[in-house]
């Protein structure tokens, strides 16, 4: 068990203030990735400037999940660099040590399609689980922070309830609650509200633009084309392992310079 | 029933009870508890990364599953003191049945250990565990609830199995069974009160996996 040094602490008037200062948040070099013989990521690269939302948009099977994962340790690349803030850079190249995955996961906190919370650990105790147990912070103030943050998304009455007693849409928003309280310089989203039933997909997606406003740095991947361009500073569009078009929401949406990009987006529009 | 074989019923029920209170019941819980260690062990070794540690995993359950129970008994009981090592009856008959639950609960856990969804190892990794840390708070304690009835099972089968213990020597209500049964030649009538404690044991057993599934189930939906 590595000691965790906590990340860079946000000023004490927390919940959820995220950290600011200009300049790039993540850089990502030549990020490869395969499975076995399919090679799913070419070559990644990405600047993610810290106040940035960015969705990542693409067809299934392009390596959208795959580029998060990596960025949160889950997968190893197999080649390129990582840079998270102003930690040392980790390279792909040979096989990083535990020490460097610790550093991506300690920047970055992930929040799953399928929630992903643990079933036996109730509402608050999933959210404190990582800042107590992991990054050994006092006890009582981050219970105070995850009631804080609880309150924030309308759970308060929820604490003490276990996941399988929430609908999915509060299942979303404790999974959410549960990466700020790890206080992560970077949020990662995957399709966070595709499991969601119709009804439900506002409360989340408003709590993510909510983020959004107050500066939070996001990676998004997202097939909500209209939440994207409304929410996002900038949408990535990937195909093939590849970042194929990269830039403002208007210009990627209505005028794509690729033509990949282009069908893409057509064959969303006009599914028939 | 007549009145000299009700009396001898009767009678019997004081030894026969004595003798599961003290041989067959502690012989089954301490050979359990050591068991479900090594099982756990196995389990970890058996998903291991590691090729060679898994493979000792796996020969040794294969070996105690694909064998008698009756002869890991004798092997221990009358093996072990021709390589000098000798033991009390009690020692061995546990080191046995603990070798033996071992192999069979390993599987169990495994599978549980499996049954966990990946999204949770994921979930763990993801607010910054380490891969011990991972199992003991978040993976072991979902395995738990899902090995609670096949290692109930696996209990029970064993409280039956320690008659076997009678063979070699240890003082338990099987063996009591027999000694009443050949004293006052009434065989029939002693093995089935003996078959009726063991019953009785074993739905007492099962009512307590009910209660610690119901009580695991509190954050299962149904
Ligand atoms: N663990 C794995 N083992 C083997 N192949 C994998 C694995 N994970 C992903 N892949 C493959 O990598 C490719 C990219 O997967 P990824 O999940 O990143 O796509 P995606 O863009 O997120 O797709 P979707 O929009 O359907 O979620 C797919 O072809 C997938 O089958
Ligand atoms: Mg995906």
């Amino acid at each position: 068990m590595s000691p965790v040094d906590p990340p860079v602490t946000p000023p004490v008037f927390l919940p959820a203030t995220p950290p600011t200062d200009a300049a790039a948040l993540l850089t990502v070099r030549g990020l490869q990735k395969s499975f076995g013989t399919t090679r799913v990521l070419e070559s990644i690269d990405l600047t993610v400037n810290r106040g940035t939302v960015l969705a990542l948009i693409g067809p299934s099977g392009s390596g959208k999940t795959t580029i998060l994962r990596c960025l949160n340790g889950l997968d190893l690349a197999d080649g390129g660099t990582i840079d998270v803030a102003d930690y040392p850079t980790v390279s792909f190249d040979a096989v990083p040590g535990k020490k460097q995955l610790t550093t991506l996961r300690d920047r970055s906190a992930m929040v799953f399609q399928h929630y992903n919370l643990f079933p036996h650990k109730t509402v608050l105790e999933n959210v404190i689980e990582g800042p107590v147990i992991v990054q050994k912070r006092n006890r009582a103030e981050v219970t105070a922070e995850a009631l804080a943050l609880l309150d924030r998304v309308g759970l308060t009455e929820k604490k003490d309830s276990y996941p399988f007693e929430l609908s999915g849409g509060q299942q979303q928003r404790v999974g959410i609650v549960r990466a700020l309280a790890l206080r992560p310089q970077l949020l990662l989203f995957d399709e966070p509200t595709s499991a969601l039933d119709p009804e439900l997909v506002g409360d989340v997606l408003r709590l993510i633009k909510e983020l959004a406003t107050e500066g939070w740095t996001m990676v998004i991947v997202t097939h909500e084309l209209e939440f994207a361009r409304e929410v996002a500073t900038e949408i990535a569009f990937v195909d093939g392992g590849l970042i194929v078009e990269h830039g403002a929401p208007k210009e990627v949406l209505r005028n794509p310079r690729e033509d990949r990009t282009r069908q893409f987006l057509h064959r969303l529009l006009f599914p028939f | 029933m007549n009145e000299s074989s009700s009396e001898l019923f009767f009678s019997s029920i004081g030894p026969l009870v004595q003798g599961a209170i003290t041989g067959t019941i502690p012989l089954a819980l301490a050979s359990f508890a050591i068991g479900l260690v090594l099982a756990l062990a196995l389990a970890l070794m058996r998903l291991s990364r590691r090729r060679w540690i898994s493979s000792i995993a796996r020969v040794y359950i294969s070996i105690v599953r694909g064998t008698p129970l009756l002869v890991q008994l004798y092997v221990i009981f009358y093996g072990l003191p021709s390589l000098g090592i000798v033991l009390d009856y009690w020692p061995s008959a546990i080191i046995a049945f603990s070798i033996n639950v071992g192999g069979y609960a390993a599987e169990v856990i495994r599978a549980a250990i499996l049954s966990v969804p990946k999204g949770q190892w994921e979930a763990a990794y993801m607010v910054g565990m380490s891969r011990s840390r991972t199992l003991s708070r978040i993976i072991l304690p979902q395995a738990a609830r899902v090995s609670v009835p096949p290692l109930s099972n696996t209990f029970i089968s064993l409280v039956k199995d320690t008659s076997l213990a009678s063979l070699v020597l240890v003082t338990e209500l099987f063996r009591e069974a027999e000694q009443i049964a050949a004293f006052s030649q009434e065989f029939m009538l002693i093995y089935l009160e003996a078959a009726l404690v063991y019953w009785v044991i074993c739905l007492v057993l099962s009512t307590g996996q009910g209660f610690l599934e119901k009580r695991l189930d509190r954050y299962v939906a149904r």
